[in-house]
């Protein structure tokens, strides 16, 4: 599903990721964990292609498409979703509007028809209720004067609605109470599927007890330097990153 | 990098000068000698079929002309305008009185086909039962075609070419015209009081609520022709009308001079809403070959409880100098301006309203939306006034600018000016840009770059577009999309 070989980027010319590996393959489910500063955000926006990074080496193709001959919108058409840490603003744009042309958009850019509007509202719903989202959030602008869970909740909505082949989760537990993240977790839960791949960024081991890894790397210096089963995210726990920083440092 | 590449050839293919409305009607014109003299305003006069009461207002206003100066105090720059090198008469020709549809030039009604203006739909709008659009197609400078006469007609509705109004309603024309905007008022208004070809009178009598929505589409069209469009709206006690009012314009080489002015008229507990878009050629990419356009609008709330309302959205020209106005007589009365004015390329845009409060207890509101986008330039330039007399006036402004890019601006001068201790104004201010973290945020959700860009901006402005008729909102929005292409990149 996703495959990233020897990835190199870097911004203001501040080298970041230095010879990221990473394979994921269909139905699976990767952690990464590291330290701050370790690159971890960096890589979800590289795969996205944020304007700000410049990849210097390496590639990453997602079910055999060049992800970096791909603008942002081709990448999000082509099936790659990213949960935003800090979900964006937009002021005066119903989120249903929003939704409405997102999906509509996606829909264009793979050559299918638009959704109707009855079609569209009815599935927004459906989705929307299952994530406590009420039609009254659904009205207002776009995160505007959202709680961090309802921001979080409106993350895993789109999810839901774009029907990603592989979701990003960029630190999606962070401002989250515990109430929050079992909402949010239990909606990716819902997501989970054979022909659809998670990578789960996150500083902490709580939000992998909610969602289960498949894989857990850890991440540090810009490099993948350790990866096992989901008990690995329990080590981490138990003994922080001490360890991973001094290694590098030596 | 190819995704650098692939954005320059987007940026080239969408270039500003790309009109999308560049095209021009192939129309023999009638039209008057080159340059400005009494001659030229005998001639106008005489071609409309006037009275001598009008020829001696259209003198009076020439000779006052010809002793000012061009105001400079706009944030707008431009070269000297050839004032007698222009031609101040256009007329289609053989449109001396069209009966019917039938009768009109086909040419025109082609041209109007490819703007979508629904003219030739009337047969379709008179049988539908729901709102309806009149329509006083104005064709450079004579009314050719106008619909839904005979509805208007028996609610009592005057709704007609000011020419004709001129010469079947004279008692009301005399008491009006030049009682808003006098024909001293300003050197562009003073000009069009000497030169004005046509443009649309409503009277809408008492108590009458008008039966639909009255609408003119205003094109510009023959080459070096200044159009000098008057407009005089009249709501007597009780009254209500919604009038609008579409533009665009073909391609042109060389500026072309538009100075309309525009005066309404609102008596007791009488309501007028009037709305403009706006979409003249604003010019190629190095600001060549634009529309200026120096527009004198006012309304006047003449009787006690009486409402008059400005909605527009200004997309086009290269430059704009526009401040349509409220002077709030009656006490009681309310004025409203909203505002939305996008400029991108070289466009200038200097705009806002004035709000004058005389009477007591008479409130104002403004909400303003400025979008620079490219190297254009965009002021909102306003004035809220209370005399003393204005006891308990009151005004709330609301100034909000958005930035596109970096080599535009966008400034904002609020003039406010009470005589009385009462009065209470609010003023609101914001400058913002699109952040490339938002334009990144809907990328990744599947939008284009410019998607990204119309969709915030749309949310930008979503305040005044709701005060647009529907129909007028629908077209707005695709206005302010198609207005915006090009800006990023």
């Amino acid at each position: 599903m996703l495959s990233i070989q020897n990835l190199h980027a870097s911004i203001e010319d501040k080298e970041i990721l230095r010879g990221l590996t990473l394979d994921v393959k269909a139905g699976e489910v990767h952690a990464i964990m590291g330290p701050n500063g370790s690159g971890k955000s960096t890589l979800s926006y590289v795969l996205a292609g944020k304007d700000d990074y410049e990849v210097t080496a390496g590639s990453a193709s997602l079910d055999g498409q060049d992800l970096f001959a791909l603008e942002p919108d081709e990448r999000a058409a082509a099936g790659l979703f990213l949960a935003f840490q800090y979900p964006l603003e937009i002021p005066g744009v119903a989120t249903m509007t929003f939704l409405k042309t997102a999906l509509n958009a996606q829909r264009r850019a793979r050559g299918e028809a638009e959704l109707p509007t009855p079609a569209f509202i009815k599935l927004v719903r459906e989705k929307a209720d299952g994530l406590g989202i009420s039609t009254d959030m659904l009205k207002r602008g776009l995160n505007v004067g959202f709680s961090g869970g309802e921001k979080k909740r409106n993350e895993v909505l789109q999810m839901a609605l774009l029907e990603p082949k592989l979701c990003v989760l960029d630190e999606t537990d962070s401002g989250l109470d515990i109430d929050a993240l079992k909402v949010v977790a239990e909606g990716v839960n819902a997501l989970r599927a054979q022909d659809r791949s998670f990578v789960v960024i996150t500083h902490y081991q709580r939000l992998l007890d909610h969602i289960r890894p498949d894989v857990v790397h850890v991440m540090s210096k810009g490099r993948i330097v350790r990866t096992g089963g989901p008990e690995l995210a329990h080590e981490l726990e138990a003994r922080g990153y001490a360890d991973y920083i001094s290694d590098e440092a030596a | 990098m190819p995704a650098v590449q692939e954005t320059v050839a987007r940026v080239r293919e969408i270039d500003v000068d790309q009109y999308k409305y560049g095209f021009v009607t192939d129309i023999e014109s009638d039209r008057a000698e080159q340059g400005l003299s009494e001659d030229t305003v005998r001639f106008i006069s005489a071609k409309k079929g006037e009275p001598e009461w009008m020829l001696e207002w259209r003198l009076d206003a020439y000779r006052r002309w010809r002793t000012m100066t061009e105001p400079n105090w706009a944030r707008v720059d431009y070269p000297p305008i050839p004032y007698e090198e222009l031609y101040y008469y256009s007329a289609p020709k053989g449109t001396a009185g069209p009966k019917t549809l039938d009768d009109v030039d086909p040419e025109l009604l082609k041209t109007y086909a490819k703007l979508g203006i629904p003219l030739v739909e009337q047969e379709l709008l008179a049988g539908v039962q729901e709102r309806r659009v009149a329509v006083d197609a104005v064709f450079d400078s004579v009314s050719v075609a106008t619909t839904f006469q005979k509805e208007l007609r028996q609610a009592g509705v005057i709704f007609c070419p000011i020419s004709e109004a001129i010469r079947e309603h004279p008692e009301l024309v005399k008491k009006y015209l030049g009682s808003v905007v006098p024909a001293s008022d300003n050197f562009f208004a003073t000009l069009n009081s000497a030169v004005f070809s046509d443009g649309s009178f409503v009277y809408i009598p008492k108590g009458v609520r008008c039966p639909m929505e009255l609408s003119t589409y205003f094109r510009i069209n023959e080459r070096n022709t200044g159009q000098f469009e008057r407009t005089l709206i009249i709501a007597d006690e009780g009254s209500y009308v919604s009038y609008l009012e579409g533009c665009t314009a073909p391609m042109r080489d060389e500026n072309q001079l538009h100075a309309a002015v525009v005066e309404l008229v609102a008596l007791d507990d009488a309501e007028i809403k009037y709305s403009t878009v706006q979409n003249w050629y604003p010019g190629d990419a190095d600001g060549k070959g634009g529309i200026y356009n120096f527009v004198t609008k006012r309304g006047d709330c003449r009787g006690k409880n009486a409402k008059i309302s400005w909605t527009q959205v200004e997309t086009g020209s290269a430059i704009t100098w526009k401040y349509p106005s409220c002077i709030l007589r009656g006490d009681n009365s309310r004025g409203e301006f909203y505002s939305i004015a996008i400029s991108n390329g070289r466009q200038q845009v200097d705009s806002g309203t004035k709000m004058i409060h005389l009477g007591k207890n008479t409130t104002s509101k403004i909400i303003s939306k400025g979008i620079s986008a490219g190297r254009s330039q965009n002021t909102y330039r306003g004035l809220v006034s209370a005399h003393r007399k204005a006891t308990n006036a009151r005004n709330f402004t609301n100034c909000d600018s958005l930035l596109i890019g970096e080599e535009c601006g966008a400034h904002t001068v609020p003039y406010l000016e009470a005589k009385t201790s009462t009065a209470v104004f609010e003023h609101e201010a914001t400058t913002s840009k699109i952040s490339d973290d938002q334009k990144f945020y809907c990328q990744q959700r599947g939008l284009s770059e410019e998607e990204a860009v119309a969709l915030i901006v749309n949310g930008f402005v979503k305040d005044v577009l709701q005060q647009l008729p529907m129909e007028f909102a629908v077209e707005a929005q695709k206005l302010i999309s198609i207005s915006l292409e090009g800006s990023v990149g």
